[in-house]
């Protein structure tokens, strides 16, 4: 096994790499963003925009979301990753192109709510999941959120933020993360109402150097 | 007799790859200590199951109805976390080049053909011991489109581990392969032996006669200590 290192003897950790510009044929999935049943009455949309520090939209990032349910279980549900296990999938029109492999990706069935979405952003750089909104875990004081996860061509190691939802004002004041930021910052964690059942909410991976974008706050856990 | 060569002097140190620079953040991460939220969401991680994974995922070389081109490999090892427990029941993907260094991606432009048996994707699930294993062909280098120079073999790898703080995405490399010390994107991991730890070890006893060339590859995922599992707290 690995040697260990001097953090009191625990093995070192292996290191991260970027995750490159050709992850789109092997990591998104069918469906990727739809976290809540089909049809599911309360089911919102988050949505938003990957920027850089230049202001232009990130076309190749992968975007991961992980939450409570409803209920504030962080059980989930297996099946988010689904695969057609029946036979191989119809050959893709490019000549040349190898088809999908036997078993092609199919999606999440539409059925449970698993509680993790991964979705890529579009040309534009657009994102959209469409969920269940979580409750508070477990009886902390900490607001309800998703936990993100953000990888894209060019990021030495992934980030990690939050995405809290606008309407826990009581809950927000007292959560042991939001609680320690000023309020500026403090605000690139939340989502904003964006029409009925609607979130907005955009990933800045960098500071703009005009300042028209506040870089979004991102987390290392400890 | 001539004096054996001296040996090569070693190779200039390759620039790191810095990435895409606008794409990194200018402000240092906030550092979050999940004590203060022991319910944090993100101490626990998505769970997968059987449906996630179909019968042909681990094995690269029969998904298929023909052979694909190049030298088999099995890629195996275990997941651990730092306290050194088994990350079990836990998805394993990798995605990698073919045989002549292309990947099944419509953005490769690498003029290297494109292989209609193999098209670079896998995935399993970690075994009660925290093991993972793949059947694949060693993945051919190739050169950066943009850059003077040349990528080592190497296999793209996603782990999740039991909490979401445990994500990782990194690169698998091949021992002995000469374009290793001149890989900007290997030299980004700047500690050597941060850097020795994306290497796998070739593994003669697991190679089978005339089966494939077997490589070990062992992975330790970070994340809190308060991360639990059911051998803790």
């Amino acid at each position: 096994m690995p040697d260990t290192d001097d953090r009191g003897g625990s093995l070192a950790a292996t290191p991260a790499q970027t995750i490159g510009p050709f992850f789109g044929h092997a990591l998104p999935v069918p469906d990727g963003g739809r976290i809540a049943p089909e049809g599911h009455p309360d089911a919102v949309t988050v949505h938003g925009l990957v920027r850089d520090g230049a202001g232009v939209p990130v076309p190749d990032a992968l975007l991961e979301f992980w939450q409570a349910g409803p209920d504030g279980s962080l059980a989930g549900a297996p099946g988010s990753l689904r695969r057609d296990p029946r036979e191989q999938a119809p050959a893709p029109p490019e000549r040349l192109t190898p088809r999908p492999p036997l078993g092609a990706l199919l999606g999440r069935d539409g059925a449970v709510f698993t509680g993790f979405g991964r979705v890529p952003t579009d040309a534009g750089g657009r994102y959209a999941v469409r969920t269940l909104r979580p409750a508070a875990a477990g009886r902390s004081n900490a607001a309800p959120h998703l936990a993100v996860c953000v990888h894209a061509r060019g990021l030495l190691h992934h980030l990690f933020t939050r995405v809290y939802f606008p309407e826990h004002t009581a809950a927000h004041a007292t959560d042991p993360l939001l609680a320690q930021l000023p309020e500026e910052r403090a605000r690139t964690l939340l989502a904003r109402p964006d029409g009925p059942g609607r979130y907005r909410f955009d990933v800045q991976l960098q500071q703009s150097a005009d300042g028209a974008f506040e870089e979004t706050v991102f987390l290392a856990f400890r | 007799m001539t004096a054996p060569a001296s040996p090569a002097p070693p190779p200039p140190a390759p620039a790191p790859y810095r990435g895409a620079v606008e794409r990194h953040p200018r402000r240092p991460l906030l550092p979050f200590d999940t004590g203060t939220d022991p319910d944090a969401v993100e101490l626990t991680g998505p769970v997968f199951g059987p449906a996630d994974v179909g019968e042909w995922d681990a094995d690269l070389t029969r998904q298929h109805p023909g052979e694909p081109l190049g030298e088999r490999i099995t890629v195996t090892g275990r997941i651990l976390d730092r306290a050194g427990r088994p990350v079990r029941g836990q998805l394993v993907e990798i995605w990698q080049a073919n045989a002549a260094g292309r990947y099944t991606h419509r953005q490769d432009r690498h003029p290297a053909p494109l292989d209609p048996n193999f098209t670079g994707v896998g995935r399993c699930r970690t075994d009660d011991r925290g093991r993972y294993a793949f059947t694949t062909v060693r993945p051919g280098a190739y050169p950066l489109p943009d850059e003077s120079s040349w990528r080592p073999a190497h296999i793209h790898f996603s782990f999740f581990g039991t909490a979401f703080t445990q994500r990782l995405v990194t690169q698998m490399y091949f021992p002995g392969d000469p374009l290793l010390p001149y890989d900007q994107i290997l030299a980004a991991v700047r500690d050597p032996a941060d850097r020795h730890r994306l290497v796998a070890a070739f593994d003669h006893a697991l190679s089978l006669p005339a089966g494939p060339l077997a490589y070990r590859w062992d992975v330790v995922l970070d994340g809190p200590s308060a991360t639990w599992t059911e051998e803790g707290r």
